[in-house]
């Protein structure tokens, strides 16, 4: 079952980190992703530009309509997220717990529809 | 007058529904998770074995029975998706699967998943206030309705929360199997905390004026003997078992002839069931050999304190007391404060107890809290303030919902005002 953890994290708090703060999350992060690799689980991720670059898309009467702006503005935003490929739920909240996102964020699991 | 063939036959069919119920569920649903789907399985199989059983006898073994007809059923069903959705690898695999999980469990061998099932149904991704429901469900087949009527909610939201959960154990994957060891200790206490909430329910409606709030009593013994017997060297399971066996003991005690509420220290310890209480007993024994304490092996405990009064005629209110600073070290909980409070009356002062209320007083809880009011104001009785105990009294009625229980605050308060 492959699984997508979605990482929701004050972009603001991100933004005033010191450098220390930032390098440490980094290597957090990097750690994680070698950890997931190396344990065969990673099928994707990304880190994604943040939410005041976001646009959003609408049909209007046949024709599209383009906002700026996140779908909704919320304390914490969606500022990336993995897709790995694990056995059940337990695990998922493992790998969701063990993400440096838990830490100053929030990780939301979702079990991906299978096609 | 003799039965008929058919009540035969439906009396059989209902025990075995109520023995392997959850026990065929849990097998039906291993494979794919999904609850919903065995649940419809399995009642087409019960619906079988009525229109089967009083022609051809009932079956030497019904789960057996049962369990290969409800496969068929699932299997049929999965083929019939799978002509409606012809481009699905994913139901194709599930048939497969389904047939082979046909071939793999010898007939008279039926293994017992229940457990797993319910650590499924207690998972912490499951909200908490639906998982004693979804056990009832799941392990005894309970229908919706009769789950809503206990829980105080309306049918279709009960309903609804169900196959909500039912969805998201299949869907997110939930998995049905014991946790290890690092996790057991927090994932069974959701399990036995689903349970005791299902027997706290049923004990709550004394009079056993509410039929089905009666058998859910029942219900939740009948579950705690199953996890003990199934998980029979975890030490709270055996006392979570005790602790309910101890209350049931009391059951008896509890109203007298003209159906009035009659106080633990008023009861006549004559009209106590000896041998559940001797079978708590000796979980408790056994789960205290273990070494390892908790929260319902504390609470039976107390439970144990007061059942010998029986025999010494007497309450160790010191025991008592440490049993409950024990709990507070556990549990932290307002309730098990109130408790040690009311011990205090015996084993301190009045004046200590009202002062440890006080520290309680601030607590959101304990303003719609019953039993907070109600030891209020039998406190503040003793002190000889009867205003205070007037209007906590007062308060105490008003949050009551058992008629018995209020008729008796009333006359306590009646009482204070005579004085």
């Amino acid at each position: 079952m492959q699984y997508m953890l979605m990482l929701y994290f004050d972009e603001a708090g991100f933004q005033k980190a010191d450098k220390a703060t930032l390098e440490r999350r980094h290597g957090a992060y990097n750690a994680y992703t070698e950890a997931a690799k190396t344990a065969g689980v990673l099928v994707g991720g990304d880190r994604l530009q943040p939410s005041a670059t976001a646009s959003t898309v609408r049909l209007k009467n046949g024709k599209s309509a383009v906002l700026d702006g996140p779908y909704a503005e919320t304390k914490e935003q969606f500022g990336g997220y993995y897709i790995l490929d694990l056995p059940d739920l337990d695990a998922a909240l493992d790998w969701a717990a063990r993400c440096p996102t838990a830490d100053h964020g929030t990780v939301e699991v979702r079990a991906i529809w299978p096609m | 007058m003799e039965m008929s063939r058919e009540d035969q036959a439906r009396q059989f069919a209902e025990t075995a529904a109520r023995q392997s119920y959850g026990k065929l569920v849990a097998l039906l649903a291993a494979r794919t998770g999904d609850i919903a789907r065995a649940e419809d399985a399995l009642s087409l199989a019960f619906a079988a074995a009525l229109a089967e059983w009083p022609k051809s006898g009932p079956p030497a073994t019904p789960d057996a029975w049962l369990l290969a007809v409800a496969r068929r059923k699932l299997i049929d069903e999965t083929r019939s998706r799978q002509v409606r959705n012809l481009a699905s690898d994913h139901l194709r695999l599930l048939a497969q699967e389904m047939e082979d999980a046909m071939e793999d469990v010898p007939d008279a061998d039926i293994p017992d998943r229940r457990l797993a099932l319910m650590f499924a149904c207690a998972h912490p991704a499951i909200e908490a206030r639906i998982r004693a429901p979804l056990i009832l469900q799941t392990i005894l087949g309970f229908d919706a309705a009769a789950i809503a009527s206990a829980f105080l909610i309306s049918p279709a939201t009960m309903g609804q929360r169900l196959v909500r959960a039912k969805t998201k154990i299949a869907t997110a994957k939930i998995p049905f199997r014991l946790p290890d060891t690092p996790e057991l200790a927090d994932r069974l206490d959701a399990v036995l905390e689903a349970i005791y909430s299902a027997f706290a329910l049923g004990w709550a409606d004394a009079s056993g004026g509410d039929a089905r709030l009666g058998n859910m009593a029942g219900e939740g013994i009948w579950l705690g003997e199953l996890v003990a017997a199934l998980m029979p060297t975890e030490p709270e399971a055996l006392g979570l078992l005790a602790l309910m066996l101890h209350a049931q003991a009391r059951r008896p005690a509890r109203r007298n002839e003209s159906g009035d509420y009659v106080p633990l220290a008023a009861q006549d310890p004559a009209l106590w069931d000896v041998t559940l209480i001797d079978r708590a007993e000796a979980l408790l024994y056994r789960a205290g050999a273990m070494g390892r304490p908790g929260r319902y092996q504390l609470e039976a405990a107390v439970q144990s304190v007061h059942a010998a009064r029986r025999i010494s005629g007497e309450t160790d209110w010191q025991a008592i007391e440490h049993l409950y600073d024990a709990l507070w070290i556990v549990t932290a909980s307002p309730v098990v404060a109130l408790n040690r409070a009311v011990a205090q009356t015996q084993t301190r002062s009045v004046t200590q107890a009202l002062a440890a209320l006080d520290d309680l007083a601030h607590d959101p809880r304990m303003a719609a809290y019953q039993p907070y009011w109600a030891a209020r104001a039998d406190l503040c009785a003793r002190s000889g303030d009867i205003a205070a105990a007037d209007a906590a009294y007062q308060r105490a009625i008003g949050l009551e919902s058992d008629p018995a229980v209020r008729r008796f605050l009333q006359k306590q308060q009646a009482r204070l005002l005579r004085n």
